[in-house]
């Protein structure tokens, strides 16, 4: 029978790095995720996700760093001395127990006498009651993942981790249950922790979201915030889609930076600078572009001299494939509501972009630009 | 006609393979009936004086006990020093697993005749000699071996996650093993016991160079075989093969349960 430690308050990883021999799984990483809030890590498979989450779990050992709770350092306890629980990426039920009993597990470890009441309470929150003498066995996918998250939230941990929670299942029913575990967080109030590949999973659900590649944080912040203004190329073709021109810096104008691409002057906020040097890699969302007549007047950031060498139509929007004098294609997407004018393949064009939609990248930024 | 032979070939062959499996088990049980006089041979009218007189051959009953004498220690011994080594062979890597899983299955695959000659002379030297005592040693290693490789398969197929979600819901390690390690295991252990136990009853060889002056019911029968096996043989084995089934059977409906309700 063990007791985990009562302990609450932020969880802090500091300079945490995890190493397989000589290769690097987790390089160096500090974050700090406040109590109460809804924490998503993305990034592409075998970036670190899993590793990083079995260390604050308990289940592997930081080779270097410390990993605290509120002001309790609980990086030499086992897992069942923290209070922190587990949603397993294929939920890892007990095969042999039924799922009254699965959920009733961590209490009876813990010495609770009277577990009933509780495991009710919580079979109700994931609608699953009715089926509380069953086996996992004869659960569906959808069920199973409700119980191992019952299976956890019924201990009130300060901490729960969900790894890939949602990897298993259909399209359909993995935005049912985003919107369900979105509502279930805020009903409990325990701190998640969730990883997960899917970006449109980690923006629509968590407040605050880690982009990891290669064992690091990349960026962290809103889901806003990452789409809007991304630092790195990694990031920003990570959430969605974005063009890249090569420039380079020519000066400042007031809180503006002035930006030569190709023979174009450009202009944008210096807070949207970070690019170190010159060299710059000015990047502009698809949707953020207009499509004008070749003639025209525009405002904004103005590119004359594109061609039009594809169109799509996608319901909502089309994207428009356009040739620019330097020879790269940019991708403009323009909302089917009448505004743009109507072109087609072939026509010549000018884009624009409002100056604060751009974000500078820095021109070396090693990542793959697309 | 062909049409009908081509599409039932399977069925005929399978029919035909289990009756082969069963003829001998068919026989044993159906003279265990026999009105035999001297020889149990050939059929001579059916009687149940066996059944209601089982013990009546000289031996055959204290040559049972004996076996039971030998295969239950065996059993228990086997099972226990065998599901710990495959824990330790199934789980952690360490200097010198790979010999060790090697000679794990040297009993199996050495020939008996040598093993129950080696193991008379190595008996005698170490001054234990002849009995039922050195008859359970080795019966017990080579039970062992079986052990190992049974319940190995099963700690192998053990979803590691399993032990991990236990321990992350507050199981210490010892809590872990009773509550979700061992549960899982146990049918393969259950397994392993049953045919350690089936082995040890079965074993002539070994058992007919170790035992010395007392008689296991192999040795009894082959023994009586001389003179003309008793009916009584036919009712013990009749037993022995009903007592395996309903095991067997248990088994399949408790895994089931296991799993569902
Ligand atoms: N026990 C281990 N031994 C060796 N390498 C490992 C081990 N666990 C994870 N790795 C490696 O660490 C990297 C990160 O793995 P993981 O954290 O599971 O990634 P993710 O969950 O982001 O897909 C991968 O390249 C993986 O192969
Ligand atoms: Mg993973």
């Amino acid at each position: 029978m063990s007791e985990p430690k009562k302990v609450q308050g932020d969880l802090v990883l500091s300079h945490v790095t995890k190493s397989f021999g000589d290769f690097t799984a987790v390089d160096d990483l500090s974050l700090t995720i406040p109590k109460g809030s809804f924490f998503a890590l993305l990034g592409p498979s075998g970036c670190g996700k899993t590793t990083t989450l079995r260390m604050i779990a308990g289940l592997e050992e930081p080779t270097s760093g410390t990993i605290s709770i509120g002001s309790t350092d609980i990086t030499d306890t086992k897992p069942y001395e923290r209070p922190v629980n587990t949603v397993f990426q294929n939920y890892a039920l007990f095969p042999h127990l039924t799922i009254f009993e699965n959920v009733a597990f961590g209490l009876r470890r813990r010495g609770i006498k009277n577990v009933d009441a509780e495991v009710e309470r919580v079979l109700n929150l994931v609608e699953l009651s009715h089926l509380k003498s069953r086996k996992p066995g004869q659960l569906s996918g959808g069920q199973q993942q409700r119980i191992a998250l019952a299976r956890a939230v019924v201990n009130k941990p300060a901490l729960l981790l969900l790894d890939e929670p949602l990897g298993a299942l259909d399209l359909k029913l993995r935005r049912q249950m985003q919107i369900e575990l979105k509502w279930i967080q805020t009903e409990v109030g325990i701190t998640f922790v969730h990883v997960t590949h899917d970006q449109e999973e980690a923006m629509t659900m968590a407040d605050t979201v880690a982009v990891m590649n290669n064992g690091r944080i990349e960026q962290m912040g809103s889901p806003a915030e990452l789409y809007e203004n991304p630092r790195t190329v990694f990031v920003a073709n990570f959430l969605g889609q974005s063009n890249f021109i090569d420039g380079s810096i020519e000066g400042t104008d007031g809180d503006n930076v002035i930006a030569n691409l190709h023979g174009v002057r450009i202009v944008f906020p210096k807070t949207r600078n970070n690019a170190n040097g010159k060299a710059v890699k000015v990047g502009i969302r698809p949707e953020k572009f207009r499509l004008h007549d070749a003639g025209s007047s525009a405002a904004g950031n103005v590119l004359t001299g594109g061609i039009i060498t594809d169109i799509s139509f996608f319901g909502v929007s089309t994207q428009y494939m356009v040739e620019m004098p330097w020879k790269q294609e940019l991708m403009v997407f323009e909302q089917n509501d009448g505004g743009a004018p109507d072109l087609a393949k072939g026509d010549a064009v000018t884009l624009s972009w409002e100056p604060q939609f751009t974000f500078a990248l820095d021109g070396t930024d090693p990542s793959q630009a697309k | 006609m062909t049409h009908w032979l081509s599409k039932n070939l399977i069925r005929i062959y399978a029919v035909l393979a289990i009756f082969f499996i069963l003829l001998p088990i068919f026989y044993t049980v159906a003279f265990s009936f026999n009105d035999a006089q001297k020889r149990n041979i050939s059929w001579q009218g059916f009687t149940l004086t066996a059944w209601l007189n089982p013990c009546e051959p000289i031996g055959i009953c204290e040559a049972l006990g004996n076996s039971f004498k030998v295969g239950i220690p065996a059993t228990i011994l086997a099972t226990v020093m065998g599901t710990m080594i495959a824990f330790a062979l199934g789980r952690y890597n360490f200097r010198g697993r790979g010999t060790t899983n090697l000679l794990i299955f040297l009993p199996m695959a050495t020939p008996e005749v040598v093993l129950g000659a080696s193991l008379l002379s190595m008996f005698i030297n170490i001054k234990v000699g002849s009995g039922l005592l050195p008859v359970i040693i080795a019966h017990t290693m080579f039970c062992v071996s079986f052990v190992v490789v049974t319940v190995k398969a099963r700690v192998a197929s053990l979803d590691p996650k399993l032990e991990e979600a236990a321990r992350d819901l507050y199981a210490s390690e010892w809590e872990t093993f009773r509550r979700v390690t061992l549960p899982l295991v146990a049918p393969g252990i259950a397994a392993a016991a049953l045919l350690s136990f089936a082995l040890s009853f079965d074993d002539f060889i070994i058992t007919n160079f170790n035992s010395g002056v007392v008689d296991t019911f192999p040795e009894y029968v082959w023994t009586a075989a001389l003179r003309g096996v008793p009916p009584q043989a036919n009712v013990i084995g009749t037993l022995m093969f009903i007592i395996a089934l309903a095991f067997v059977f248990a088994g399949q409906v408790l895994s089931k349960r296991r799993l569902t309700k």
